[in-house]
């Protein structure tokens, strides 16, 4: 289980991000997470994949609280949760080639001899050609660089993934084969995942359940297209 | 056609650019050279003293002339120019690896660490840095070390706090969040990631630095309180040469003024032409 508890998080005490959001994940199970811009999905993604620590609110990863740490969640954990996010030209190491981006996680946690094969497996399955691997961010494209965070995502074999509006960049054949590549994976290992993201078409084809932002900001104020400019195109009648 | 204009036009601001940096690197090689290759080759006594041929304006014999006591110019100033140039390099990569060390501590462990080290370095850059070079010096007995010592510790502060903001910019950055999740430590990340990162604005706030060392251990000389009198350094050069200034003999303050000037300019020149490259945008002219 994945669970956030009334988590309240943020850049800024007075002004948090997110309030009182309450979400619960099963293993296997997709959850799409819908909500306009500005409305706290990036920090509440962040705070389920470990990266960020809640003001207040548990988060509990496969039986284990979380919250409590001092600074960072231990490795173990963290390394449980792989992250996809929105824009890969920052996601990415600009001085990295990207063979060395996707074996990084290998080679952080001391799993080095692997990291050729595994390399090679994972650019396979994203559809990244051997010849891209060689090269540095700056020399590929957004679709391409997103293919190899994916990758990056995947090679530890998570058991848990948080996609942080991982397609909003791509077109729309990238993101057919990224979603693709996610739903092999899932269907592969049982993992959970927890897709973020404004697209409510998309997600709802893509993940078994979808929640909109509203439904898991339990005795708040709504978030309406009143309140957003951007929030009626996302609001489901 | 309009293009045609734009390409000229881009051509020979191209070429211009590239002509000064070709001057400022054939400044650089003449200068290193003759300081790495005439004072051992050269038997010749720096401190040879003639009384005869002494204050000898510039001539074929003297290019640079002669000083008080009749010792050539030109030699004084290679050598001169020899300790400075050594007093400018090692003092800025002391200092630039001080600075580096205390900013990227600050900037990654951040909290208590970080203000702490700030507020020193705060504190200690309200403080004049020649008044502190000179307790510095104060402390030692004269000679190089302790001039070497005494810019470096003064100078170690901006690039502390450049180091430090360019660490926070990239501590922020979601590269080092994807890192963190895929389980590496905090050493890694610095390592890895950070390091990298700051490694092209500390060299060029070193090299940037190599001319304003040599500019301090001149002006320690020139109050007395650098190397020893006899020792050739430009500082000490220009303060021997100060009172036959008076007596219109120019050329002893002339040349190791000039040779202080020129490597100066041109260590600017190739480090903004580095600069150039490390950031296209930022073509403005250049601090020392």
């Amino acid at each position: 289980m994945l669970e956030l508890k009334d988590i309240t998080a943020g850049y800024d005490r007075r002004t948090p991000a997110v309030r009182g959001a309450h979400l619960s994940l099963r293993p296997g199970e997709s959850l799409g997470l819908l909500g306009p811009s500005g409305c706290g999905k990036s920090t509440l993604a962040r705070v389920a994949a470990l990266l960020h620590r809640p003001d207040r609110g548990t988060v509990t990863l496969d039986g284990h609280a979380v919250t409590g740490f001092s600074h960072r969640a231990p490795r173990s954990l963290r390394t449980a949760v792989g992250v996809v996010f929105q824009q890969p030209r920052l996601a990415a190491d600009p001085r990295l080639r990207l063979r060395d981006l996707v074996a990084e996680p290998l080679r952080a946690t001391g799993r080095r001899s692997e990291a050729a094969a595994r390399v090679a497996e994972l650019a396979q399955r994203v559809g990244l050609g051997a010849d891209l691997l060689a090269r540095r961010p700056h020399e590929v494209s957004d679709g391409q660089l997103q293919r190899a965070c994916l990758a990056r995502a995947l090679v530890l074999c998570p058991r848990w993934l948080v996609c942080d509006e991982m397609t909003a960049m791509l077109d729309a054949s990238t993101t057919a084969a990224l979603v693709a590549v996610v739903e092999d994976y899932r269907a592969e290992t049982g993992a959970g995942l927890l897709a973020v993201g404004h697209d409510p078409v998309l997600l709802e084809r893509w993940c078994g359940r979808t929640a909109h932002w509203n439904e898991i900001v339990k005795d708040r104020p709504p978030v309406t297209d009143r309140q957003h400019p951007y929030g009626g195109h996302v609001l489901r009648p | 056609m309009a293009e045609q204009v734009w390409r000229t036009r881009g051509g020979a601001r191209r070429s211009t650019r590239t002509l000064r940096v070709r001057a400022c690197a054939a400044v650089m090689a003449v200068v290193v050279l003759a300081v790495l290759v005439v004072p051992p080759l050269a038997q010749l006594d720096q401190q040879a003293v003639d009384l005869a041929a002494k204050l000898q304006p510039p001539s074929w014999a003297h290019p640079f002339g002669t000083d008080d006591v009749g010792r050539d110019l030109l030699l004084r100033c290679v050598h001169g120019l020899r300790v400075s140039l050594l007093v400018g390099l090692v003092a800025a990569l002391v200092a630039t690896v001080i600075g580096t060390a205390v900013g990227a501590a600050a900037g990654a462990l951040g909290g208590w660490a970080d203000r702490i080290a700030m507020r020193v370095v705060d504190t200690l850059s309200a403080i004049p840095h020649l008044l502190l070079g000179i307790f510095v010096v104060a402390v030692f007995r004269p000679g190089l070390w302790p001039v070497v010592a005494s810019v470096a510790v003064t100078h170690w502060l901006s690039t502390a706090r450049i180091v430090r903001a360019e660490v926070l910019s990239l501590r922020g950055r979601p590269y080092v969040d994807a890192a963190v999740s895929g389980g590496a430590s905090r050493w890694r990340v610095a390592v890895r990631h950070l390091v990298p990162g700051i490694l092209p604005q500390a060299g060029l706030a070193a090299v940037l630095m190599i001319p304003h060392a040599m500019w301090h251990e001149s002006a320690l000389s020139f109050l007395g309180l650098g190397l020893p009198a006899h020792q050739a350094s430009l500082g000490n050069l220009v303060q021997g040469a100060r009172g036959s200034l008076l007596a219109g003999h120019w050329w002893p303050t002339l040349f190791p003024g000039l040779l202080l000037i020129v490597p100066t300019l041109a260590i600017a020149g190739l480090a903004g032409a580095w600069r150039d490259r490390l950031n296209p945008r930022r073509r403005s002219e250049l601090t020392l």
